[in-house]
């Protein structure tokens, strides 16, 4: 079975990454959701964040 | 007076709970004008073309919240600050104390059996967490916008290879495993499964498909761009096959506007070989190929809508191209309007929050309406040159880029068309506003609530001048969304609002209306 269809027959869980009325709406749908605590990775500098990723 | 400003560096929220926050804000007594804001050089140009830019500003990053305001009196700040921290502590989720992940890898640690990320976060940051995603084998959605075409095709080719999905760039809706995500309607679960590449055009076929007592299976979106020749309909064909291999799913509908012509071919090839039957509603496309190819074509949303449901019933699909009322009652209704009416009346406005819904309307009407004037015009040469200045026949998408720079789309934020509704309605040559109201989770808990004080008094100053204002409406919503259809209808109808059951009907009574106007 493909992921996707593999998908389809699982409970849904989700990680929100952004709008919080997104995370708002998924709970009180009592939906299995995290919200992240997103922000620009290295203050949104590119060539640090670069740098950062590369470190993992 | 000089610019009050509120630094707080490393402080993250994101754009639309602070661009609502800007327009609250905005109403306080002694506030000239405000800005609410991370300091992104989006916001820092924003800033500038208010007047509010100063040196701090400048000196900002994207990382770093603030608060600028011309006042009256430097003493109303305090006032500003606390009604922002408040709005900051009220738009927070209610169980604020649960942990909050600051990265995707320690969000998958705690969450392990996550299966789908939602991102919607500013688009130049976007690319690289959703090939975090892909990477740790999970399904995508991709809600922001400003990613560029070549990352989507990387992101796409990457989600194919891992047999995922990658919803978007720029995807309002999805329906997955009957959970409505983001912009998404509350649908019966069903049979039909729904592969659409325009958000408003999809929630506009799903929620018929609910109205007409039946409901969907998975609703995919793939972002508008996806069948442009150089995606080459990724996702939809992905869509596809997941649909095909769907033991729920027994029928399947694809919308689009018109694909690139060898993206078209792809998609109906593969559709040729379907075994469950296929509704295409290439917006305006060729409905000859759709046949040839063994589709059911439509010709409006509401058709496409309609043909799933017989088929999903086991029945034979019929063109659905009328009114859900008798003849005589549409009859009644126009004769009732256009009576009122003076002999100035002749031009409509449509003022429309969804893209594809306005596209639709001017599809449908051009043919006895003659040019429609819009920002997003079928012919270039009708494109208005100012999208603030309506030009007789004219029909907007108020959630096109040009209307929505600094502000939230118009479904999150009504205040952009109650403006111009007023607006609209002081113009003595205008006839008929067109309006779609589209509810649902992500939307404005109450957008005809908002809309209400300027629908009754667009339609008291035309009564004064002798007038009658004609508004059609259609509401994309269902009977179990937060906003509840029903309710919905009754107060718009309380208004003297014409509520059409679907986008289609309201455009088609609208042309009956100027058919008497112009008899």
């Amino acid at each position: 079975m493909s992921k996707i269809n593999e998908l389809f027959n699982d409970e849904l869980k989700i990680i929100n990454m952004g709008l919080e009325s997104f995370h708002k709406d998924l709970k009180s749908q009592n939906v299995k959701v995290i919200h992240m605590n997103w922000r620009p990775l290295a203050g949104g500098n590119k060539k640090m964040a670069s740098l950062l990723s590369r470190l993992k | 007076m000089g610019l009050s400003v509120e630094v707080r560096k490393n402080t993250y929220y994101d754009s639309v709970t602070l661009m609502l926050i800007s327009k609250e804000i905005k109403q306080i007594m002694g506030v000239n004008e405000a800005l609410v804001g991370m300091g992104t050089d989006l916001n820092k140009e924003l800033a500038k073309n208010l007047n509010l830019i100063n040196e701090d500003i400048k000196k900002l990053g994207p990382n770093d919240f603030f608060i600028v305001a011309n006042l009256e009196d430097d003493s109303v700040i305090e006032k500003v600050i606390k009604t922002v921290d408040n709005l900051l502590i009220k738009k927070k989720s209610e169980d604020s104390s649960e942990y909050r992940p600051a990265t995707l890898d320690s969000a998958l640690k705690y969450q392990s059996d996550s299966n789908l990320v939602l991102i919607s976060v500013p688009g130049k940051y976007a690319s690289d967490e959703v090939k975090k995603a892909l990477k740790n084998d999970k399904h995508v959605m991709l809600f922001s916008d400003n990613v560029s075409i070549e990352e989507e095709i990387e992101l796409k080719k990457l989600a194919k290879e891992k047999g995922l999905l990658m919803m978007g760039p720029d995807c309002g809706t999805a329906i997955i495993n009957n959970v409505p995500l983001a912009f998404a309607n509350v649908i019966k679960k069903g049979n039909i499964g729904i592969v659409g590449a325009s958000g408003t055009g999809t929630q506009e076929v799903s929620v018929i498909i609910d109205k007409l007592g039946m409901g969907v299976s998975q609703v995919i979106g793939t972002g508008g761009r996806d069948l442009k020749s150089e995606v080459g309909g990724i996702m939809m064909l992905e869509g596809i096959d997941a649909l095909l291999n769907d033991k729920n799913t027994e029928v399947i509908v694809l919308i689009s506007k018109p694909p690139a012509k060898e993206v078209s071919e792809k998609v109906l090839k593969k559709v040729s070989k379907s075994k469950k039957p296929v509704v295409v509603n290439f917006i305006g496309g060729d409905l000859d190929l759709i046949k040839k190819h063994g589709a059911y074509p439509s010709s409006t949303l509401e058709d496409a809508a309609y043909k799933a449901v017989a088929l999903a019933k086991k029945e034979e699909p019929m063109d659905f191209n009328g009114f859900s009322l008798e003849k005589e009652k549409i009859e009644k209704i126009v004769k009732k309007e256009v009576e009122q009416m003076d002999s100035e009346q002749k031009y409509l406005r449509g003022l429309y929050t969804g893209g594809t819904l306005a596209d639709e309307a001017m599809k449908l009407l051009t043919k006895d309406l003659g040019h429609i004037y819009s920002n997003i015009p079928l012919d270039p040469q009708f494109k208005l040159i100012d999208v603030n200045k309506s030009i007789e026949h004219t029909c907007l998408d108020l959630g096109d880029d040009e209307f929505t720079v600094g502000r939230p789309h118009p479904m999150i934020d009504p205040s952009t068309r109650v403006e111009r509704l007023i607006k609209e309605a002081k113009d003595e040559e205008v006839a008929v506003l067109l309006m779609d109201f589209v509810l649902g989770y992500g939307s404005h808990e109450d957008p005809i609530g908002e809309m209400i004080p300027a629908i009754k008094k667009a339609k008291e100053s035309m009564v004064k001048k002798g007038k009658h204002l004609s508004i059609v409406a259609s509401i994309c919503g269902t009977n179990n969304d937060p906003q509840s259809l029903e309710i919905s209808k009754r107060k718009l109808e309380n208004e003297g609002v014409i509520v059409m059951p679907s986008n289609a009907q309201a455009v088609k009574l609208v042309s009956e209306i100027f058919k008497k106007i112009n008899s």
